[in-house]
């Protein structure tokens, strides 16, 4: 029996800050379902079942969200689930939501994730101090500054390329309302300038520090058709892990990731993405990663992903615009970044995505990585049902 | 088999918490001596109170105030009370129904005993001296005698001054132990040695070892002596200075080669001016007397490693 077809009918985000000081958690998520389910024209009783994800327990202290919000988020009385994948989870988490649609276990998934970083500290969650361990590094960007370092070197890539990335994301956040970080100032000489943090990686090359949540109604073709706004159709999804190390690991361009795209571009029948998929939000913590993620998506040849940013091709008005909501560079309440990149590129098909929306998007991908580059969830959204 | 090293490892944070309109109210009541709850849809009053209706999902904001006196409605006896529980003497957890609520709030019953305690028994709240805006500031219940209830003042949740956030520090207590693949290797350390393990399946030497090989998913049990030269494969410059590290900024955190192993291990890059740390430098440890490990690597002199050479560990 074929898989039902999924379709993304509402969209909720919160204005995403440094710190939501005037809600809870639970306000806080609720206020990202609300809007999903205002946008889908539905009410709590319309839901099936709830999955959420967050980002991992010890930045935030929060052991159990599933237990704590089930009545922010209406489920009670109904199945709820949590996902954990690190970084990723917000993606995962909507391809969990999916895939109870697509086995017809239900007919309409409300799927959210969220994350306050102002009530933690993301650097001390990713640096306990292990017994017997020498302490080295704190935070995210020491641990992936030297990904990037290899990457410059296997391409010889300009230095320049990684400030051009954090510029563009910039600019376009300054078109999505709901982004964190609206720098009205911006100029690429301020991003060159911006101090040296873990040296390849400038201050304006990485993300910001958020609190926000973001909530997705996924529903079935019945669904679908009741919906007053145009549905995002899932074309295709997947997942897939590796170890965070092992030898012959490739920190610059995974495995896992590659695995995962191909395993999304056969179920969409996507033979050449660079051509056939019209934008891309793809999680990017810091800059360099955008051309990283161009060549283990298949969009540029290994060693030529430098090439589309440098050139333009990545901007909002270039032919494969990336990071149209402003990005991770832009936005980052952890545990919500991977379902914010899966929930814009269905925004872009829906043609709902406002000021940041490019003309005529057929099909997005939508990405997400977490851990130490080990953890790839993505989905293809379509403007049209998948051809069965 | 030599003994498996094992040490304590404390997981501790102040994490924080905005409050929202109920639990701000429900908090700074408590500080005033006033008990609030809320009123759901179908008319019951839930204490603690809650921001969404647990029935229709409606958001409910319609604060009540509720009597400090109530009923056990269950109890456990806690033998033993733990650091930061509300008494420091055998006490009763106990579930208190509030005069006036549908639903039982967790506290502590200060008790003589756990004959002294039982369901159905009344009791009131016994408050705290130095009150704040917390669920502390009910210091306990105690037992109460009198067949009184004291009437609510009626008091609608507004206040001044209203507490918005509230500090939770969370602390987990842990015996870690790095496990028999790693205590060798940290052992070994002391010895100046940097030892790994060789897979029998696909022959790749893991250093550190963990014991099993994550590729082939068998355990590793053949000891191979790495090092102690290496090769720098990557690295960043570290120029801003972490709270918990105990390291001048700059410095360099590099990815090292050592020879005879399959992947790099992370160690700090010294004895060279940080700017001139480079890809394929030929490093050596630096031990320190009584380090767990080498302190630094440091240059060895030799000719850089060509890039051919070490591509595949990068
Ligand atoms: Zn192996």
């Amino acid at each position: 029996m074929s898989k039902e077809p999924v379709a993304v009918v509402g969209i909720g985000q919160t204005k995403h800050v440094a710190a939501r000081r005037d809600v809870s958690i639970a306000g806080l998520v609720r206020e990202a379902a609300q809007r999903a389910l205002d946008d889908a024209e539905l009410t709590w009783a319309d839901i099936d079942a709830v999955v959420i994800g967050k980002a991992p327990d010890f930045f935030e202290g929060v052991m159990m969200p599933e237990l704590y919000l089930a009545d922010a988020l209406g489920a009670v009385g109904k199945p709820m689930l949590r996902v954990h994948t690190a970084g990723s989870v917000g993606g995962s988490t909507a391809l969990v939501a999916t895939n109870l649609i697509a086995g017809r276990v239900h007919g309409t998934v409300l799927t959210l994730a969220y994350e306050k970083q102002s009530e933690s500290n993301a650097m001390w969650g990713l640096s306990l101090p292990i017994p017997f361990q020498q302490p080295l590094l704190a935070g995210a960007g020491g641990f992936f500054a030297p990904h990037v370092r290899a990457y410059m070197r296997r391409t010889a890539a300009p230095d320049t390329v990684g400030s051009l990335v954090a510029y563009k994301d910039r600019r376009n956040a300054l078109k999505n309302p709901y982004a964190h970080l609206h720098e009205h100032d911006i100029t690429l000489e301020k991003v060159q300038a911006s101090p040296m943090l873990w040296d390849p990686i400038r201050y304006s090359e990485t993300c910001p520090s958020s609190d926000g949540a973001c909530a997705m109604v996924l529903t079935d073709r019945v669904g679908a058709a009741r919906s007053p706004r145009p549905a995002a159709w899932l074309h295709g999804g997947a997942m897939r892990s590796e170890p965070t190390m092992f030898a012959g690991k490739d920190c610059v361009s995974p495995q896992a990731g590659k695995d995962c795209a191909a395993d999304v571009y056969q179920q969409a029948g996507i033979t050449d993405p660079r051509r056939e998929i019209d934008a891309v939000e793809m999680y990017v913590p810091f800059s360099w990663y955008e051309p990283m993620w161009l060549e283990n998506l298949g969009f540029a040849a290994e060693g030529e992903g430098w090439k589309l940013t440098e050139s333009g091709v990545t901007e909002l008005d270039g032919d494969l615009p990336v990071n149209m909501s402003g990005g991770v560079l832009s936005t980052n309440p952890i545990g919500a970044s991977g379902m914010i990149r899966f929930a814009e590129a269905a925004l872009q098909v829906r043609g709902q995505a406002g000021e940041h929306q490019v003309d005529g998007v057929r099909r997005a991908l939508g990405h997400a990585y977490g851990g130490g580059s080990q953890f790839f969830s993505m989905w293809l959204v379509g403007a049209e049902p998948p051809a069965s | 088999m030599p003994e498996v090293l094992k040490a304590p490892l404390v997981v501790e944070f102040p994490f924080t918490r905005s409050l929202g309109p109920v639990q701000s109210a429900f908090l700074t009541g408590l500080r005033e001596r006033v008990v609030l709850g809320v009123k759901t849809g179908d008319g019951r009053t839930l204490v603690p109170p809650v921001e969404y209706d647990p029935v229709t999902s409606e958001e409910i904001r319609d604060l009540v105030e509720v009597a400090p006196t109530g009923t056990v409605t269950t109890w456990a006896w806690n033998h033993a009370p733990r650091r930061g529980q509300p008494l420091d003497t055998p006490f009763a957890w106990v579930l208190v129904r509030l005069d006036g609520a549908d639903t039982s709030l967790l506290h502590a019953l200060d008790a003589t005993g756990p004959d002294a305690v039982h369901t159905g028994m009344r009791v009131r709240i016994r408050w705290a001296e130095e009150r704040s805006g917390a669920i502390t500031d009910i210091a306990c219940f105690e037992p109460y005698d009198s067949v009184e209830t004291p009437e609510p003042a009626g008091h609608d949740g507004r206040f001044e001054d209203m507490v918005t956030g509230i500090v939770a520090p969370a602390r987990l207590d842990y015996t870690y132990s790095p496990g028999r693949a790693q205590s060798g290797y940290i052992n070994a350390l002391s010895d100046r040695r940097i030892v790994g393990e060789r897979c029998p399946s696909c022959r790749k030497v893991y250093v550190p070892p963990r014991g099993a090989c994550p590729t082939c998913g068998v355990a590793t049990v053949e000891e191979v002596e790495v090092g102690p030269g290496g090769t720098v494969t990557t690295y960043c410059i570290v120029n801003i200075k972490a709270k918990n590290l105990d390291i001048e900024v700059p410095y360099v955190y590099g990815h090292i080669a050592l020879d005879g192993a399959d992947l790099a291990l992370h160690g700090r890059i010294g004895g060279i001016p940080y700017d001139q740390v480079r890809m394929g430098l030929r490093v050596e440890p630096v031990w320190t007397d009584g380090g767990r490990y080498p302190d630094h690597y440091r240059p060895t002199g030799e000719p850089d490693a060509d890039y051919e050479t070490y591509k595949e560990l990068v």
